[in-house]
Parts: C-alpha cells; structure tokens; sequence
C-alpha cells in the first residue's frame, strides 16, 4: 500500500498537471458558452508557450514573457474571431488552421530566432515564475519527519507557482462572471439563442469577440505557465494534445466552470498516476469481473433495441468480453487472484474514453449550448 | 443562386485561395532571410527533375489521395471526419495482422488481403463515432478526435506489449514476409529496362490503388443512388429525411466508407514502405487530408490534384531542410494557410469575386 506521503506527492503533481487543463478548459468555456467551437486551442496553447518562453529568454522577464505569450494568444483568437464570427466560416475548420498555423510557425520561428532546433534557450531564475513557499512549509529535506498536517501543509498546498493559485481562482471568477453578472447572463445567451439578445439590441458580434478574447487570454496563461514554470524553455509541440483534453475536460464538466474544475484534477490525476507509476497492477479477478459487467450492461441496454444497436454495442461488449476471458486464460495456471499489469497506455486513454462514453450519453448526458458552431446571420 | 459561373467556383476561388497562402509563405520565407525564388527552385529541381523525387511525391500523394478521399466523403454527408489519423492508425494494424498471419504465396493476393484488412479495421474504428452520431446525438468532432487519441493507445499497446518480436527494443511489429512485399515504382520500371528509375524511393503499387479509389468516389458519390442520398443527407437533412433518406443508415454507411478509406492509406505506409508495423507511420496524413478535401472541392479529381501539390510539398519541404535554414515544419505553415483560406476564410475571397460578377450582370442587363 502506498503511504500518506506519496499520495500527496501524486496529488500535488496532479495538481500541477491539471493547472493548464484548467485555464486551457475554461477558456473553452467562455467561448463555447457564446456559441463559438473552438478546435484551436491547442494551437493558442502551443503559440503562447512558444512566445513566453522566447520573450523571457531575450528579456529575462518572465512578466513580458507571459504578457507578449498572452498577446499571441489572443491574436489568433482574433483570427477565429475573424473567420468564424465575421467571415462566418466553419468554426471547426478555422480551429484545425489554428492548430497547425501554430505548429509549424512556433518551430519555424523558434529555429530562425534560437538555432536549437525548434527549442528556446533555457530561462534563467527570473525568467520562470518560482515556487511560492508559504510561509511555515517545511522543505523538502525534512518533509520525511514532518506530521501528516504538516506534510498536507508543505507539500500539496505550498510550494507551486503563481500560475497555479492563478488558475484555480480563475474556477470562482469564472462561475461568478457567468453566472452572476449581466454580461454573464448574456454571453450565456449568446450561446442559446443569438436572435433573441440581437432582438434586445445588444450586439451578438461584439459578445462573441468578447468571448474568444477572453478565451486568449487563458490560454496565453496556460501556454505561459507549461513554458516557464512546468518546464523551462520551449520545446516542439510541447502542448503535447493538452488543448484536446481540456475540450474533453469541458464536455466532462458540461460547460460549467466547478465541474471543470473537477474534471481537470481527475484528469491531472490520471496524468500524475501514468508519470508516477510504471507498472499498475491489478488482480486478475477484479480486472476481468470488471469487463464483465460492462459487458452485461451493455447487453442488457440493447436488449430491446433495434438491430443497430445490437451489432454496434453488441459488437463491443463481445470485444470486451473476449479481452476478459484472455485475462482469465493467461492466469489460469497461477490462479485468478494474480496481479495484472494494465498496460500505462490505458491510463493515458482513460480521459479520452471517459469522455466519449459521457458524449454518448450512457452516464450523464452531456448537452452542448445550442447555438454553438453555427455563425450567426442578422438577416436572412 | 448561381451568381458565379462554375469554372470560376471550381477553378479560380480555390486558385486565388493557393495564391493568397504561397504568397504569405513566401513572405514567411523572407523573413527568415532566404529567398522565396530561390526555394522554390530547389523544390522544383528535388522533386520533379529527377525521378526519385517523384517517387517520393507519389509516394505522400498516395497517402493524402487515401485521406483526402475520406474526409470528402464525410463532407458530402455534412460530416466532419477529423478522426483520419486514427483510423489510418487502426487500419495499419489491420495490415500488419493481414500480413504477419497470413501466408500468402503472391504479393498480389497479399495487397487484397491486406486492402480489406486495412480497410474493415478503419471501417470499425469510424464505426463507433459514427453510431454515437448517428443515434446518440454525440458531436462527430469531438468523438472522432478522442479516438485519434485512442487509437494512439491501442497501436502503442499492439507495438509494445503484442507484436513485437522478442528481444527488440524497438516498438515495432516483425519484418512482414517478402511474399507480402509490393513491388516499388523502381521495380516497375527495372521491367521495362529502366533500372536506374525511381532509385529506393518508397512509392509504390499502391498509388494504382489510389486512382482506383477517386474513381469509385467518384462513382460512388455522383452515380450511385447510395452517393445521391449521401449528398442529399449533407445538403439538407429535413428535405433528406421527407424524400425517405433514413439519416442513421446513411451517416453510418458514409463515415464507414470515410473510414476505410484512411484504414487503406496503410497499404502505401506499412505494407509498401516500411514492410512491418511501426509507431507514427501516419505523420500526420489524416489531418493533410483535410487540407486536400477543402482544396479539392470533396471531389476526387481536385482531390488527386490537391494531393499531388501536397505530395510536392512534403517531398520539396525535405529538399529545403535539406538544403537550406528552411525547417520542414514550412510545409505546415503552408498547409495551414491553405485549410484557413480554401475553409474558414472562403467568404474573404469569395465575397469580392462574387461583387465583381454581380456587377458584371448587372451591366448586361
């Protein structure tokens, strides 16, 4: 059994890991919540990580860094904005131009401008934001002797960077802004029923942009904060598919700011158990039993549905149940309470599979806001 | 409704787009501090002026013909298949199962073999989002870039822990039998006495397959009744669903086809050019088809021509890495440009066009 200590080593990593899902998430937030899908932000991730982490090499800084990494950000959400709000086009297809525009510009430029192949220079102490001690935290030397309160204290609360405690404030400014002001209210509106807030003559044009800037700037943060404080320098496509999981962090949370507060840590912690342990084991009775009653739940759901739903779920709990029966199979001779080691690529899925099987709507239906993806058009 | 003639939607709004990009990259390229003329150059002189230049441009146009393919014929149904590099991904394994299992005698039975292999795994792996859309209501985005993701897993679990041979540190499948081994366009040519022809370039029978593949699109999308309910689906599902088109049916039979089509871009990769399974042997094929689909209008003979382009692209794109400060990721950049200006920008470069034509009218009447 795993004692006390490194349980909180994994949840303080956690919570490192999920802090640019959060702000990447809730910057998908406002801007789907006004009615603009956004694919891209993996790519505003990835440009602002490239630009922070390039202004604090040459300056230093890692103030300018963060400020020019959030400007970078937020011009390319101004080119969604562009193209999916004025220009109407398809909001899917702009966020996929986004992701690459940023793929490849950041390594061009970055070789152009460092030399390293696609890398920057790595920061120095005032180029990065440092670990904020708080004050009475033991460090890590003595954290061995320390009390249980004491190491909870230390370890998990204490000692990350701002852009933590950023971004896990950002979760109740976000609730109250959406939820308890007018432009909240609206914005919300937006992303329901655009005809009816034009009809209240407040202008659908200028909430979107509103939106997407605001998303900008979270992610500008997020990108900031895997460049100078997760690591320390730019490396290539360091956003390494972060922008996707917080879209499925979003469509985990619903579209709503306290969820996706939760849905990131979960994910975070998957992320921090995959980078913790190699091997996960689990005895080969409760991983089979298990794949099993998927099996039959997902039988007993098409029982009475029609043939399609047969073949498709009848077809993947028949491939769920001969991945059980090879469990059983391969500990047959050492008995079934062996230990089975679950390959780490399943936990690094874990997030993407969780979020289809909510999309689908078996385990709490997710219900995206209406209008989302359409451009809207004053007249007709 | 038609204020433009067709040769000018067909031809010079997506010529316009091309041009609005090559020159952005162009200036991209002065920036860096080399010349645009002089780039393009070496990639015209590394690609098409000698023949293993183009056995490598074949080589990517077979791919991006596969996945351009396939992500048009989910447009026609109005879906939008982002999942290519999964189902590519899948369908490699599908091969490498074909391959490795089967004894097959002759290398072309291997190719029907494997084709069918390749393309019931990418079927199955489309499949699944596409049942979610279909009955569930599930965003076909969303569902089929998770599976990107998945598929991701399951590959690396097959090269990891399931078809690696023992003792290899590499993550890759066996070597598949030289029975299975498609014969190169430098084999072809050495029968007709060409042997220094399309010297180890990787392209190879698959690119037949290829243009076998747009011409049943083509079939398929503007001949069959199956094509014309597709189209119809995508064009409006109310009308559609009056005129007795059962939207689930189709949207399952299209991504399924989408899905197959990517599943068979493996033939070209792992049967004809790595001759055994290996990690991101797709590189990002599934997401240029998207570029090919928008510049190829979804239909398969722009999709050919805008597949050849990129295949010159990616070959041109190593000779400037090779050659000069220019860094392959250019030929993303460009390729960015192209989705931003044939896709989301369109209206940018339409709404003038179609300003000039209606004054045109106008001045005739």
């Amino acid at each position: 059994m795993i004692d006390f200590l490194t349980l909180l080593q994994v949840l303080d990593s956690s919570l490192r890991l999920a802090t640019p899902l959060l702000l990447v998430c809730l910057a998908g937030l406002f801007s789907e919540r006004a009615g603009i899908f956004d694919i891209g932000l993996e790519g505003k991730l990835l440009a602002a990580a490239f630009v922070s982490a390039a202004f604090a090499a040459i300056t230093g800084s890692v103030w300018i860094g963060l400020l020019a990494g959030s400007l970078a950000s937020i011009m390319l959400s101004l080119l969604h904005g562009l193209a999916s709000i004025t220009l109407r086009g398809d909001q899917i297809i702009s966020g996929v131009a986004i992701n690459f525009l940023a793929a490849g510009l950041t390594v061009v430029v970055a070789q152009d401008m460092f030399g390293q192949g696609g890398r920057t220079p790595p920061l120095k102490s005032g180029g990065r934001f440092e670990p904020i001690n708080f004050p009475g935290a033991t460090s890590s030397k003595e954290m061995n002797e320390a009390g249980p309160l004491m190491q909870l204290y230390s370890e998990l609360l204490s000692g990350h960077s701002l852009l933590v405690y950023t971004a896990l404030l950002t979760v109740p400014l976000s609730w109250f802004i959406l939820y308890k002001t007018r432009y909240g209210l609206r914005l919300r509106a937006v992303g329901e029923n655009p005809a009816a807030v034009d009809t209240a003559g407040i202008s659908v044009v200028g909430l979107r942009y509103s939106a997407v800037i605001i998303g900008g700037v979270l992610c500008g943060i997020a990108g900031a904060y895997i460049a100078t404080s997760l690591q320390a320098n730019f490396t290539k496509d360091m956003s390494a598919g972060r922008g996707f999981i917080a879209l499925a962090a979003l469509i985990f949370a619903k579209w709503r700011p306290w969820y996706a507060l939760s849905a990131c840590l979960l994910f975070g912690f998957f992320f921090a158990v995959d980078t913790r342990f190699q091997n996960i084991l689990l005895p080969a009775w409760f991983l089979s039993g298990f794949l099993i009653l998927v099996a039959l739940g997902l039988i007993s759901y098409v029982w009475k549905k029609d043939y399609l739903d047969k073949a498709v779920l009848g077809g993947l709990a028949l491939g769920i149940s001969v991945i059980a029966f090879m469990v059983i199979f391969s500990v047959w001779d050492t008995g079934i309470s062996r230990q089975i080691k679950i390959p780490v690529v399943f936990i690094q899925s874990l997030p993407y599979v969780l979020t289809v099987v909510v999309l689908a709507g078996f385990v709490g239906k997710a219900i995206p806001p209406r209008a989302g993806g359409q451009p809207y058009v004053k007249e007709r | 409704m038609d204020i433009m003639p067709k040769w000018v939607d067909i031809i010079v709004v997506p010529f316009i787009s091309v041009l609005i990009a090559a020159v952005l990259s162009a200036l991209l390229i002065i920036a860096i501090g080399e010349s645009p003329i002089a780039a393009l150059n070496l990639m015209i002189e590394g690609t098409l002026f000698r023949s293993a230049g183009w056995g490598y441009m074949l080589y990517y146009t077979t791919n991006f013909i596969f996945t351009g393919l396939a992500v048009s014929v989910a447009f026609h149904a109005a879906l939008f298949n982002i999942g290519g590099e999964g189902q590519a991904m899948i369908g490699g394994l599908g091969v490498a199962l074909v391959c490795l299992f089967i004894p097959w005698p002759h290398w072309t039975l291997a190719i029907i073999g494997a084709s069918i292999g390749a393309a019931v795994f990418g079927m199955v792996w489309a499949g699944l989002p596409a049942y979610l859309q279909a009955k569930r209501g599930s965003h076909i985005v969303i569902t089929t870039i998770m599976f990107n993701f998945i598929a991701a897993g399951v590959l690396n679990f097959f090269l990891v822990d399931v078809l690696k041979p023992k003792g290899s540190m590499d993550p890759a499948s066996a070597n598949f039998p030289t029975t299975t081994h498609l014969p190169t366009f430098q084999d072809m040519a050495s029968i007709f006495g060409f042997e220094k022809a399309f010297r180890s370039a990787p392209a190879n029978v698959s690119f037949f397959i290829a243009i076998l593949a747009c011409a049943a699109v083509w079939y398929l999308i503007w001949r069959s009744p199956l094509g014309y309910e597709i189209r119809a689906l995508g064009k409006s599902g109310p009308a559609a669903r009056y005129a007795g088109v059962r939207p689930v049916k189709i949207i399952m039979i299209a991504m399924m086809i989408s899905g197959a089509l990517c599943g068979m871009m493996a033939i070209n990769t792992t049967q004809g050019e790595s001759e055994r399974l290996i990690l991101n042997f797709t590189e990002g094929a599934g997401f240029i088809g998207i570029a090919v689909a928008l510049m190829g209008r979804s239909h398969p003979f722009g999709v050919l021509l805008a597949a050849l382009l990129f295949g010159f692209l990616y070959q041109g794109g190593a000779e400037l890495a090779l050659w000069t400060k220019i860094p392959r990721e250019l030929i993303v950049v460009i390729q960015a440009l192209v989705i931003l200006f044939t896709g989301a920008l369109s209206l940018m470069v339409r709404a003038p066009l179609e300003r000039f034509f209606m004054s045109l009218q106008k001045a005739k009447a």
